[in-house]
């Protein structure tokens, strides 16, 4: 089935088997293996994507299901050799170490900080709550790091985190 | 120093096994067996193969030729027998993922089965004495008599410690990606610890001569032991790509990946303690039970920390096996002190409380000046200064020791202490260093699962040659490399960096290349006890209402040589206590008693820590100076993070609730239990 998306802002046409998963369509046919495959069943996070701005689990979204979609990947993230500060500060605070779920986490965390909204942790939820390092634990506990990076991502999005 | 290979890891550039842009490859999925014990009696592959796509099916009905000695976990297709549920009985080969997939579903397995016993206990009527249990220490040691003494002892603790099956789950599932080339060379990008050690073991696996194989792994999605040793799809992606003759790729689902890459073997572990008035130690004994296939005896080191922690003059240790009808267990981040230490520092904890002594200083009190067992002298040890500084900066002294008496609203509170410790090593390792155009490249067939070994390595190469770490690049993660051992047993950065310290101590004298083999250098080592030792302090919060357990603080200190980097450093300690935290309050895999392999198979099953659950952690070190370790003055780190923690925070749950729980993990249902 022919489909047409958007991918880090390139129009892309594709021709795709309807059992393939809009991760599997990254990474087989696209050649964009920034979005990792660590579970195939969305408990993970590691192929976590920006779909329409919002960020979403890849390996759940059928590749047709995204037809006219517009989808990032951590590999349009930076604006050229101008990493996005959520790079940056992953580096400087050293929060990943392994690196496999750093994408997943990198684009979770830009999808993050644009939802506004209160958490599970959000004392008055009348209220947009400040990204404290506990708002950010809670928001970002859908992506894994087995490496156990967690101190280390809290702080370096913390840093970008208005 | 900031990791060298930061920018690619955090642009999606990094090329992991699964990842190389090879034209033309095809995709293999396996085939896994149904039941636990018996025979494969048919395969029938006609509908797979005239499924879409489909270019051939691998199966015992026709063998294909490996070595008559290849390990028996990694000689697909070559006996009927089935050994485990789980594991490969075949295998499909096809143009796309998704064909490859359905094709598999549609093969067609019939079997004898045999009643099979999947179940570990204390009273199994097969358990025995391994000869040596991992590496190669002996099962069983014993040193004076420790039921006269514990006969006459002031003070007796006798408890039972039970520790689940576990699994590593790194991140990045177990992929190869393997294809021959014109010549007849094989070609492997694996997810393994070590490109040497891999290289061998395909090789030997299909009777090809080693330099017949190159295996690349640039990065490596973690591994924490279990890509340690090669798993099998490596050598299922050769032998399928030789038989369709193009490149053939294989990732492991995450549910295969709990059948087929190890775990870390359940145990029952017996402790008894014995102490005088005053709470020295006069007895230790520390059994424990264990588990393995009936393909491989893989023996757990279980209760050898027991050998190093504390002074006896009564010690007794050992291991019982039995062969059940399971995968076989393999290497999880610090195998045998992991478990082990959860037993001993929980039983420390409950002499502490039945001597009516602290449990820092029963633990200082009882420190050792030698290896209590064997007498060999310490070539540094520090565990007091840990136990100290962790006190200082965790408020110990506040403490009040009673257990379960204090509440915030529906919150219990209590804190915890306990011991770390793992072995100090090295392995022959060879090195090249070359100059070129003013800058120095280093080669060396190490690997960085993510330990930061391109940075570590940097740096020592920096330093031994007196140059800017920028003017210095390493080259790792490719057999073709000069060899060097797996990244495991925390003796990755000691023997690839004594490797690299003496090729650019040549290098400085040649003036244009330096060569190094470190074998000659460690068999002359002198015979000393090389520990790494830690302490560890834990806060939990205990919800009286639904049970759970929340780690409000966990603060580790560790003495471990020289600091090679105090980034990577903090990072690996910080990542195996988080380890240890799930190890304490949530990982499991559970058994299938009826039908054999596991009940949890993926990660909505078997709970590793989130982002919530681990954000209040501290890791520190005491400076330590260890000239009989290697040139950096370094131990290993990637493992002791992990090592007493589930003991510190199980210790810190009696204290916040009164109640011992010995069976790990500490899930809600059992810190419920003893309310009704």
């Amino acid at each position: 089935m022919e489909i047409t998306l958007q991918v880090n802002g390139v129009p892309r046409t594709v021709d795709v088997d309807s059992r393939m998963s809009l991760l599997d369509l990254l990474r087989e046919r696209l050649g964009l293996i920034g979005a990792k495959k660590g579970c195939d069943h969305g408990q993970c996070g590691a192929c976590t994507v920006l779909i329409d701005g919002r960020r979403a689990n890849s390996c759940l979204a059928l590749a047709v299901a995204v037809d006219g979609s517009e989808v990032t990947t951590v590999e349009g993230l930076a604006t050229g050799e101008d990493l996005h500060p959520l790079q940056s500060a992953f580096m400087e605070h050293d929060a990943f170490q392994c690196g496999y779920c750093t994408p997943g986490q990198l684009c979770s965390a830009a999808g993050m900080l644009g939802e506004p909204g209160p958490s599970a942790v959000t004392e008055d939820i009348l209220v947009d709550p400040d990204l404290t390092p506990e708002e950010i634990a809670e928001r970002m506990s859908g992506n894994l790091c087995r490496c156990g990076a967690y101190v280390n991502i809290v702080s370096a999005i913390g840093e970008v985190a208005p | 120093m900031k990791r060298i290979e930061g920018r690619v890891k955090v642009t999606g550039l990094a090329t992991y096994a699964a990842e190389y842009p090879v034209e033309n490859v095809t995709y293999a999925y396996v085939v896994q067996s149904q039941i636990a014990k018996g025979r494969v009696k048919h395969v029938d592959d006609g509908q797979a193969l005239e499924s879409p796509g489909v270019l051939a099916v691998l199966s015992c009905e026709h063998p294909p030729d490996l070595a008559e000695d290849a390990d028996p976990e990694l000689a697909l297709f070559q006996r009927r027998e089935v050994a485990y549920r789980g594991q490969i009985v075949a295998a499909v080969v096809a143009d796309t993922y998704e064909n490859a997939r359905a094709a598999a579903a549609a093969v067609r397995v019939d079997y004898d089965p045999d009643d099979h016993d999947v179940s570990l206990s204390a009273d199994h009527p097969g358990l025995y004495r391994p000869e040596v249990v991992n590496p190669n220490f002996p099962s069983d040691t014993q040193k004076g008599d420790v039921e006269a003494a514990l006969a006459d002892a002031a003070t007796t603790v006798d408890v039972v410690y039970e520790t689940p099956v576990l699994h590593n789950n790194p991140m990045e599932p177990h992929a190869a990606l393997a294809y021959w080339d014109a010549e007849g060379r094989l070609m492997v990008y694996d997810t393994a610890q070590g490109t040497s050690p891999s290289r061998a073991t395909i090789a030997k696996t299909l009777g090809l001569p080693p330099e017949r194989v190159r295996v690349v792994s640039r990065h490596v999605g973690g591994g924490f032991g279990s890509k340690g040793t090669t798993r099998p799809q490596a050598v299922l992606a050769a032998l399928a790509a030789r038989q369709v003759g193009r490149p053939v790729k294989i990732a492991l689902t995450r549910q295969q990946m709990f059948d087929l890459t190890g775990y870390r073997t359940p145990t029952i572990q017996r402790v008894r303690l014995g102490a005088d008035g005053e709470g020295r130690l006069v007895a230790v004994e520390h059994m424990a039970c264990e588990q393995s296939s009936t393909l491989v005896e893989f023996a757990e080191q279980t209760a050898t920390p027991t050998r190093v922690m504390y002074a006896t003059p009564n010690l007794r240790t050992g291991h019982r096996l039995v062969r059940l009808d399971v995968a076989t267990p393999s290497w999880m981040r610090a195998p045998g002190e992991a478990p082990g230490m959860y037993a001993l520092e929980s039983a420390m904890d409950e002499l502490a409380y039945a001597a009516g002594l602290d449990p820092v200083e029963l633990r200082v009190l009882n420190d050792a000046d030698a290896e209590p067992d064997g007498g060999l002298p310490f070539s540094s040890r520090n565990l007091v200064a840990c136990l100290r500084e962790g006190a200082r900066r965790f408020g110990w002294e506040r403490r009040d020791p009673v257990p379960g008496i204090r509440r915030e609203g529906e919150w219990l509170v209590g804190t915890g202490v306990a011991s770390s410790t793992y072995p100090t090593r090295r392995m022959a390792c060879r090195a090249v260093a070359t100059m070129r155009d003013g800058d120095v490249l280093v080669r060396v067939a190490a690997a960085d699962i993510g330990t930061g070994a391109r940075t570590a390595l940097t740096q020592i190469a920096a330093g031994t040659l007196g140059m800017a770490p920028e003017r210095v690049h390493v080259e790792l993660g490719d057999s073709d490399l000069p060899k060097a051992p797996v990244a495991g047993g925390s003796m990755g950065t000691a023997s690839w960096g004594s490797a690299v310290v003496r090729a650019c101590e040549e290098l400085k004298r040649d003036g244009k290349e330096g060569r190094a083999d470190t074998a000659g250098e460690i068999e002359a080592d002198a015979k000393l006890a090389r520990h790494a030792f830690g302490a560890q302090f834990a806060e939990v919060r205990v919800s009286s209402v639904t049970g759970e357990v929340r780690v409000a603080r966990l603060l580790g200190v560790f003495a471990a040589g020289r600091i090679v980097d105090a980034t990577l450093a903090r990072s690996q300690f910080l990542g195996g206590m988080t380890m240890g935290l799930g190890m304490a309050l949530m990982e499991e895999t559970v058994t299938d008693e009826e039908f054999g392999g596991f009940l949890h198979r993926d990660l909505a099953q078997y709970h590793v820590p989130a982002c919530a659950d681990a954000t209040n952690l501290e890791a520190y070190w005491v400076e330590e100076q260890d000239g009989e370790l290697n040139p950096m003055g370094s131990k290993g780190i990637g493992e002791i993070g992990i090592v007493g923690t589930a003991a510190a925070i199980g210790n810190a749950v009696h204290h916040a609730t009164g109640h011992r729980f010995r069976e790990l993990p500490i899930t809600p249902a059992k810190v419920l239990l003893p309310r009704f």
